[in-house]
């Protein structure tokens, strides 16, 4: 491995870091605008977003993201790589993550609701000051869990030769025939990433948990399988890590 | 559209094989991951980690490429299977954790009461009453697999996706064919989720 190689790889991921940070907050706000819609007083409200989340849920991201590159462009819209590659993620991933939010919505106690109502809240005040404090932290393993899940499809822009991690991994082992070695590398550079991302999350989540005065207890163990939470038995079955 | 269909008809053999892989080889980690011996039980999470945290596309661009070096010399979708079989197993491998795990402890005593061997406690009172409880996560994994065997076109499985590149490379007509495609996975995956919500209803009171 020379020293021109790792620069290629540094690159690629650094445009793989873009690109989740970009999709992130693309999902972030599909996330919270759909699953804040599908708890919505309207039937119609509902009803789209549903329509929107069982769309996007159905589809493949990759396919999703071919869509968007080579169909779109014969209806009139040219769209560079890295914003395809976003757009693709960013909807598709927003699809699971308002899923997340809407069952963390609807976990808020409803004594809570009512003690707002009571308040003489408006909507407004009840989900930003009430319900939402309350459900953040209870969103926080499933985002982690998808957030590393949008990672992993960082990768699939490869195939529209954007130069993420991937893709100069192929670039790599063409001029240098080691196959072995070169995805070996990008391997556990995207676990390196994934690693970090999860520390950040798990720390932002315990941030989250003290700030509504519920401390968790620390982790066992960089490897533990055990999430710091207390997300054990059946109810850990509906999520299991991948949405 | 017949070669998509047959490109479907690899898609849903791929989904299928690659289940099979996973559901049998998340069991086996579940089980391992059990184990008193801290030997054991590390290096399998330090794996299951590794796999379950780096993407799909690239581990099957590693087996693709690596495989023949080592010797290994298979048809692109018995890696694809492969590959699909390993990354899902550690997922499968997280159902069947919970799925054990909610087994009431009741019956972890009666088996020790009736003194019946280790063996026979998993085969015949733990696992018959873990698997009720993960077929609905396990039907969810099908359909996140199916979802992902269009990956299957980067390492040259003729799956729907490569045919709808392939009649794109030829007619210069991308809308149409990726369309058909993604609206097939609709078709397909949506029913199947709605189809184990109801499954989920009737096993898991």
């Amino acid at each position: 491995m020379t020293s021109a190689l790792w620069e290629l790889f540094f690159k690629g991921l650094w445009i793989t870091v873009q690109l989740m940070v970009y999709s992130a907050a693309l999902a972030a706000v599909v996330a919270f605008g759909i699953g804040l819609s599908r708890t919505s007083r309207l039937w119609i409200v509902r009803f789209l977003s549903g329509v929107y989340v069982e769309f996007f849920r159905g589809t493949s991201a990759l396919v999703l993201m071919f869509w968007l590159f080579f169909a779109l462009p014969l209806l009139g819209w040219q769209l560079a790589g890295i914003w395809a590659g976003t757009l693709a993620l960013g909807l598709s991933y927003g699809a699971y993550g308002s899923e997340i939010v809407r069952g963390a919505l609807q976990a808020v106690p409803a004594a809570q609701r009512e003690a707002a109502v009571a308040l003489n809240f408006s909507p407004w005040q009840r989900l930003r000051k009430v319900l939402l404090p309350q459900a953040v932290p209870e969103m926080m393993p499933p985002f982690n869990n998808l957030l590393i899940e949008l990672l992993k499809g960082t990768a699939l822009a490869s195939l529209l030769s954007i130069g993420e991690l991937t893709f100069q991994a192929k670039l790599a082992r063409l001029s240098t025939g080691q196959s072995a070695q070169v995805y070996g590398i990008i391997l556990v550079l995207y676990f390196a990433v994934a690693f970090v991302v999860t520390r950040i999350m798990r720390l932002l989540e315990r941030r989250a948990k003290a700030s509504v005065g519920r401390a968790v207890p620390k982790g066992e163990g960089w490897f533990s399988r055990k999430l710091p939470v207390e997300k054990q038995g059946p109810e850990a079955l509906a999520t299991g890590g991948k949405p | 559209m017949p070669d998509i269909l047959k490109g479907l008809w690899i898609t849903v053999q791929a989904t299928f094989y690659g289940s099979l892989v996973a559901f049998a080889l998340g069991l086996v980690w579940a089980l391992l991951l059990r184990s008193p011996s801290r030997w054991v039980t590390w290096p399998v999470s330090v794996v299951v980690e590794f796999v379950r945290n780096t993407p799909l596309l690239v581990q099957l661009f590693f087996l693709f490429f690596v495989l023949p070096t080592w010797g290994l010399t298979f048809a692109p979708l018995t890696t694809g299977v492969i590959g699909l079989g390993l990354h899902y197993s550690t997922y499968t491998s997280e159902v069947y954790r919970a799925g054990i795990d909610g087994v009431p402890p009741g019956q972890w005593e009666a088996a020790t009461a009736l003194s019946l061997p280790r063996r026979r406690t998993w085969t015949a009172v733990i696992l018959p009453q873990a698997f009720r409880r993960v077929v609905p996560a396990l039907g969810n994994y099908v359909i996140a697999m199916f979802k992902d065997t269009p990956l299957l076109a980067g390492i040259t499985v003729a799956d729907m996706l490569f045919q709808a590149n392939s009649i794109s490379a030829t007619t210069f007509d991308y809308l149409e064919p990726i369309t058909v495609v993604g609206i097939l996975f609709v078709v397909i995956s949506y029913p199947t989720s709605l189809l184990l919500r109801a499954l989920e209803r009737r096993l898991v009171r």
